[in-house]
């Protein structure tokens, strides 16, 4: 087998990843940290303008920057995917492991994504940009998502000639993204605020602090698990350290008051918070059909219920699993075929059972 | 996120629907919604960062005469993109753009980010007088928030490190 398809098959059968085994700091709020780094190359025109012929060159010259730094042994191996060659179910399953954009699965040639086995650095190739460098941490790690990515475009600036410009910065398709071209993301999960009903409150107050909140999987995905995204916006004018800073002070104010709901549960409301967990818990361990909205909702119950020490076994990182069982492609990929709706809602509920068996409690 | 109902094409339509008191969620592509008769089809996500912007530059392109018959409209030299083109599509042709329509890029550019200058990282290609600049501004901010700390002691050490940069940055510019 190829090298290539050997770490592809790895990443799309395997429900785990890195950047969930919920270690980092205040992982128990912060499932995970992004770093996404746009870069061009200096007049070659931008993924939107380019023919076949233009595309396949921009990969050709990434895939040999790419191999110069594996000789250079400098960073752990990483390895080009040509998309062209990766079936459509694959391509769905490695955006709902959040290593590529939902655009990116979308079959256009050219079209490559660089990663490694701990899929904790991706670089998607002629997504909107020429190249997207995304580094992957667990648990709220902007610093260290950032020194991974920085180390990465340091490494392939060498290699190959970036669009720059000293005044606007690193220059992108999009003038949104112009300057640093950084992108930095935490993911929170707000299941106490959600009880509360105080989500859109606090959101609305981080959205006025100039960043954006979006859902599990972007835009119109708002609510799924109670799972958020808040990303800073402006990418011209402040410097990596200061986004960074910022997104990290806004998280962390984020984080105490999802606690400080979660205290609050516990002292006031504790058998009725019990009782929804371990309701949650029993379906998702009994239940023989279920569909990937449902296994979202009650992953988000039980979650809790583990962070809380209200249910006793299971590691965090299993139960982060459950996030990338609950989706359709994956459920298809571990079956091998595509299914009907009702087949995969059933499928789904088998594959959480034995999942989760391992470790009841 | 992929369609629900087929698996296959991504999720663009968003499908609530209230039976007997009890409601259902489920996201489709546009093949499938339409299959089920959703009517929400008919608004599809064309709100997205390209269009606003696109609309935004429309109301800007408003404003400016059209060019005169005979008149050539400026195209960048490496894409052949006008700005024109720029204003429909909401993004650049590539990064020469940039220079190509640098005066009409620059408002906008404010307008996004609220600044038009970059003062993060620069690469090592840039060369050594670029980063030493950018050092250098990142060091003077740093020192004008320790002065404003009253935080002297570090204000000073902040002050010798400037001396020092900007003594290079001297050597290197000769």
């Amino acid at each position: 087998m190829r090298r290539e398809e050997g770490l592809l098959e790895n990443i799309v059968r395997r429900s785990s990843s890195p950047w969930m085994d919920g270690s980092g700091t205040m992982s128990d709020v912060v499932i995970s940290s992004r770093v996404r780094l746009a870069r061009n190359l200096r007049d070659v025109e931008f993924p939107h303008r380019m023919d076949e012929k233009a595309a396949k060159a921009v990969f050709d010259k990434v895939k040999n920057a790419v191999l110069d730094v594996n000789a250079r042994k400098a960073v752990p191996e990483l390895t080009c995917i040509d998309l062209e060659d990766v079936s459509p179910l694959d391509r769905q399953v490695l955006v709902e492991k959040h290593l590529m954009s939902p655009q990116h699965a979308q079959p256009l040639p050219g079209r490559g994504l660089v990663t490694r086995p701990d899929e904790r650095v991706s670089i998607m190739v002629n997504e909107e940009d020429h190249l997207r460098i995304q580094c992957l941490y667990s648990g709220l790690e902007l610093d260290e998502a950032y020194i991974t990515a920085n180390g990465m475009d340091d490494l392939l600036d060498e290699r190959l000639d970036f669009a720059y410009d000293d005044r606007t910065g690193f220059l992108t398709a999009c003038p949104t993204n112009v300057g640093t071209g950084l992108r930095a993301s935490v993911m929170v999960h707000l299941p106490a605020l959600a009880i509360g009903d105080e989500v859109s409150r606090v959101l609305s107050a981080v959205n006025k602090m100039g960043l954006v909140v979006r859902g599990l999987y972007g835009e119109g995905t708002e609510g799924q698990g109670n799972v958020y995204q808040v990303s800073n916006q402006i990418t011209l004018g402040q410097s990596e350290k200061e986004i960074l800073e910022n997104l990290s002070l806004i998280a962390k104010q984020v984080v105490a008051e999802e606690k400080r709901y979660r205290e609050t549960l516990m002292k006031n409301r504790r058998s009725a918070l019990e009782d929804r967990i371990f309701r949650a818990w029993g379906i998702l361990t009994n239940a023989r059909s279920m569909s990937s909205e449902e296994a979202v909702r009650l992953w988000s119950d039980v979650r809790l219920g583990v962070e809380l020490g209200l249910i006793d076994g299971p590691d965090v990182t299993h139960i982060n699993e459950i996030l990338v069982i609950a989706q359709p492609n994956f459920v298809m990929r571990s079956h091998g075929r595509t299914m009907s709706s009702e087949e995969r809602d059933i499928a789904r509920a088998e594959l959480l059972r034995r999942h989760l068996a391992s470790m009841k409690s | 996120m992929t369609c629900e109902e087929c698996g296959k094409n991504p999720a663009t339509v968003r499908f609530e629907q209230v039976v007997n008191g009890k409601r259902t969620v489920m996201n489709l592509c546009a093949e499938c919604a339409q299959k089920k008769g959703v009517l929400s089809v008919l608004f599809q996500p064309t709100f997205s960062i390209n269009s606003l912007l696109s609309a935004l530059l429309g109301s800007q392109m408003k404003g400016l005469p059209a060019a005169s018959p005979g008149e050539e409209e400026k195209r960048c030299r490496i894409c052949g993109m006008s700005y024109r083109d720029f204003a429909r599509a909401g993004r650049l042709g590539c990064s020469r753009c940039y220079e190509t329509f640098e005066d009409r890029l620059d408002p906008l550019l404010r307008r996004i980010h609220g600044s038009g200058r970059h003062i993060g990282k620069a690469p090592v290609k840039a060369g050594g007088a670029a980063r030493t600049r950018r050092e250098l501004e990142e060091l003077r901010r740093q020192l004008a928030a320790a002065v404003a700390e009253e935080a002297y002691e570090k204000a000073a050490e902040l002050r010798d490190k400037i001396k020092a940069l900007e003594s290079t940055l001297g050597r290197e510019e000769e």
